[in-house]
């Protein structure tokens, strides 16, 4: 007598009953010494002389036992680290959610992204040469971001023109903090590239940059680090209405990634009052800054808002305006990973959840509907 | 005053004319000192642009007393930190905190019954516990002022001898929007225009917010209170939600901490309600989500100038007297900061 393996948690809780599209997912390279094949013999040499170092330390870890900040359960059974190993990845979170498709910002970017020179092209377009040959090459329901140097803007944009009209790329990958703040001109023409390109820029939590993690110097705890980022994208983002670049590109798009999403009808609301009193100072800002907010950005779920009073989350997304504007995010492989039947509450309007659990994605990366009409599940 | 105060306005500027007037109120040495440099006036900023909107006119007790006492029952809490925090060089720092003070008493609480005032302090510690020691028994200062903006957030265990100091003395400590440390204000660096700052100077309270929670000083100080001053409070509802959710899954690494971050925030902290940064459609809802009747200080912002015709679906602290009424609007007014200060 066989004897039928006992169902997996996830297969014993309900079955989501909409499509899903995750927008942040984690790639990763087994190590960074595996970069090498990927790089020109020039900088290969450099690389395997000297090794890479990182600019900037961060000095805050999740804890110890969730080896690089990954859920418990996501270390391949085969070796290497969690999100290095694309079946395991397949089963673990495209097949036991039955993905309709997963958006994979590379972790290295966070290292290779901040590198200055030469050397930072190289790594990120060697980054970007492996996700498409073991990745997209081998799953098509994963699209990924591309990696650039962003604090490098001219060797940037050559690797956003390079892969700007695949398909497979869906958004240019920054990270939060920047050196300077995002709608600095030196930025401006990357935004251009990906602008012909239509692709938006996703800005995702990241390194340190150099600068200090918050406004008021450096925190003593990962606590602090880990959720004061939600700071630095609202300076971010008041820094990029301000700045005029909606102007200069009216068509520019961003999706911010793992930042929150609860600060931002506040931060609207401050930021129309402000205007209303100072506006003169920023005369280019010709209408409400909540309307370029609205306009221009998207914000992906994970971690997801826990407002106290369940309740308040459906007035939330209603102040934001729109729900539109949210994309469903796993942050697969790490520890505060959002399961998609569990992210959004219970009592959410079942368009908004179609929507912000695919729909939204689908609209704003220009994804194929889904061929089959998903029928709902058991 | 006989009867009880009924309007309290918990955050009101005195400005220093100029760096002269400080002088006689100085130690000698220093007095000496600022005064062969020249006076340099430039090389301290005032965190406000001159010319500004939001900044308003000079004050002077006249002004205060016409504009902000309303009436023999209203009582005003001056803030008045000028430049201390700027100096690099720290007993400059020091005479320069306490000749702020030293003016302060002599020509603002000596004049007027109704006004009480917050003590600045220099960016030593130590130093920063003297000034605290020198005036928390003078019954005219009831209050410890920090600017938000700081080299290292205050949760920072070296910093806990001036919160120590504080409640040593009874005293709230007020964060309030400002300081110059030499530091960018965000995490990106340096923003542009002073209209970002403005925003911006949200979030760096947010951090401070999650220093103070993070550090366990509320268990250590159970006394402790925060003011949260000149900063908004449209933010504190999701920042209270982030900081507990983060909480359930990283408390291990700050196992002080004990009871859920929002309830520190809603027992150990209180806002000044100028300038409002929330519309009047939500409120209802945010004063809710805060949910604590005792959180919200009255306060004008006096001379600050926050409020713009224009725009007319912010209320100003009186319009959102007005519009809360009843018992809650009579904690705003004046009985949450009679409790705080112990009027």
């Amino acid at each position: 007598m066989t004897v039928e393996p006992l169902p997996t948690v996830a297969a014993r809780r309900r079955r989501p009953k909409t499509p899903i599209i995750d927008s942040d997912v984690h790639s990763l390279l087994p190590s960074a010494a595996d970069i090498s094949p990927y790089i020109s013999e020039r900088y290969r040499e450099v690389h395997d002389v000297y090794g890479l170092r990182r600019p900037s330390p961060i000095g805050y870890f999740a804890t110890v036992l969730r080896t690089v900040a990954a859920r418990a359960d996501s270390h391949p059974p085969g070796g290497g680290p969690p999100g290095s190993d694309l079946d395991f990845m397949r089963e673990q979170l495209l097949d036991q959610w039955d993905m309709e498709r997963a958006v994979l910002n590379p972790i290295y970017q966070l290292y290779f992204g901040e590198e200055l020179g030469q050397l930072a092209l190289e790594l990120t377009r060697g980054l970007n040469n492996w996700t498409i040959e073991e990745w997209l090459e081998r799953e098509e329901r994963f699209s990924a971001a591309i990696c650039v140097p962003y604090e490098e803007p001219d060797l940037a944009v050559e690797e956003v023109h390079r892969l700007g009209s695949d398909d497979r790329f869906v958004h240019v990958l920054f990270n939060v903090p920047t050196h300077v703040p995002l709608g600095n001109r030196k930025y401006w023409p990357i935004f251009e590239a990906a602008v012909e390109h239509d692709l938006p820029i996703a800005v995702h939590v990241g390194g340190v940059a150099g600068n200090c993690v918050s406004g008021t110097g450096w925190p003593s705890s990962y606590y602090e680090f880990h959720s004061g980022f939600a700071q630095a994208f609202q300076d971010e983002l008041i820094n990029l209405v301000f700045s005029g670049v909606f102007q200069r590109f009216p068509n520019l798009k961003f999706v911010f990634a793992e930042g929150g999403f609860g600060w931002l009808p506040p931060l609207m609301w401050r930021m129309d009052r402000a205007w209303w009193r100072l506006r003169a100072e920023v005369s280019h800002v010709d209408r409400l800054p909540s309307d370029y907010v609205r306009e221009h950005f998207w914000f992906t779920t994970q971690p997801i808002e826990e407002p106290e009073r369940p309740e308040d989350f459906n007035a939330l997304i209603e102040e934001i305006g729109s729900p539109d504007r949210l994309l469903f995010s796993s942050d697969y492989p790490h520890w505060d990973f959002d399961a998609p039947d569990l992210a959004l509450p219970p009592g959410i309007d079942p368009e908004w959840r179609r929507g912000i659990m695919a729909g939204n994605a689908r609209a704003l990366y220009g994804l194929p509907e889904p061929e089959v009409e998903l029928g709902p599940r058991r | 005053m006989t009867a009880l105060p009924t309007l309290i306005d918990a955050d009101v500027h005195p400005v220093v004319p100029g760096p002269a007037t400080l002088l006689p109120y100085m130690n000698e040495h220093w007095a000496e000192y600022w005064t062969h440099g020249g006076l340099p006036i430039t090389t301290f900023y005032n965190v406000y642009p001159p010319k500004v909107p939001t900044t308003g006119p000079p004050t002077t007790v006249e002004s205060v007393v016409n504009t902000v006492l309303r009436d023999q029952n209203t009582l005003a809490v001056l803030n008045c930190y000028w430049a201390v925090e700027q100096p690099r060089h720290p007993d400059f720092s020091a005479a320069l905190a306490a000749a702020v003070n030293n003016w302060v008493a002599a020509e603002w609480l000596d004049r007027e019954p109704r006004f009480r005032a917050s003590i600045a302090v220099p960016r030593d510690v130590d130093l920063a516990v003297a000034e605290i020691e020198r005036l928390g028994q003078h019954p005219g200062f009831v209050q410890v002022l920090l600017p938000v903006r700081a080299e290292r957030p205050y949760g920072h265990r070296s910093f806990f001898p001036v919160l120590e100091a504080a409640v040593r003395h009874k005293l709230p400590v007020a964060l309030h929007a400002g300081g110059l440390p030499g530091i960018p204000s965000t995490a990106n660096g340096w923003p542009v225009y002073y209209i970002e700052e403005y925003v911006g100077m949200a979030t760096v309270f947010q951090s401070q917010v999650a220093s103070l929670v993070a550090s366990g000083v509320f268990e250590r100080l159970p006394e402790l209170r925060i003011v949260l001053s000149e900063g908004g409070f449209g933010w504190l509802p999701p920042l209270m939600w982030r900081l507990t959710k983060e909480w359930k899954g990283l408390r291990r690494e700050i196992p002080w901490v004990k009871r859920l971050p929002w309830e520190y925030i809603r027992d150990h902290m209180r806002a000044t309600l100028a300038p409002i940064d929330v519309p009047y459609s939500s409120l209802d809802r945010l004063l809710e989500q805060i949910g604590s009747d005792k959180f919200l200080l009255y306060a004008s912002d006096f001379p600050h100038l926050h409020h713009d015709d224009a725009d007319d679906s912010r209320p100003t602290s009186i319009q959102l007297l007005e519009t809360v009424g009843g018992e809650l609007a009579t904690r705003i007014a004046a009985t949450n900061a009679r409790e705080l200060y112990d009027f």
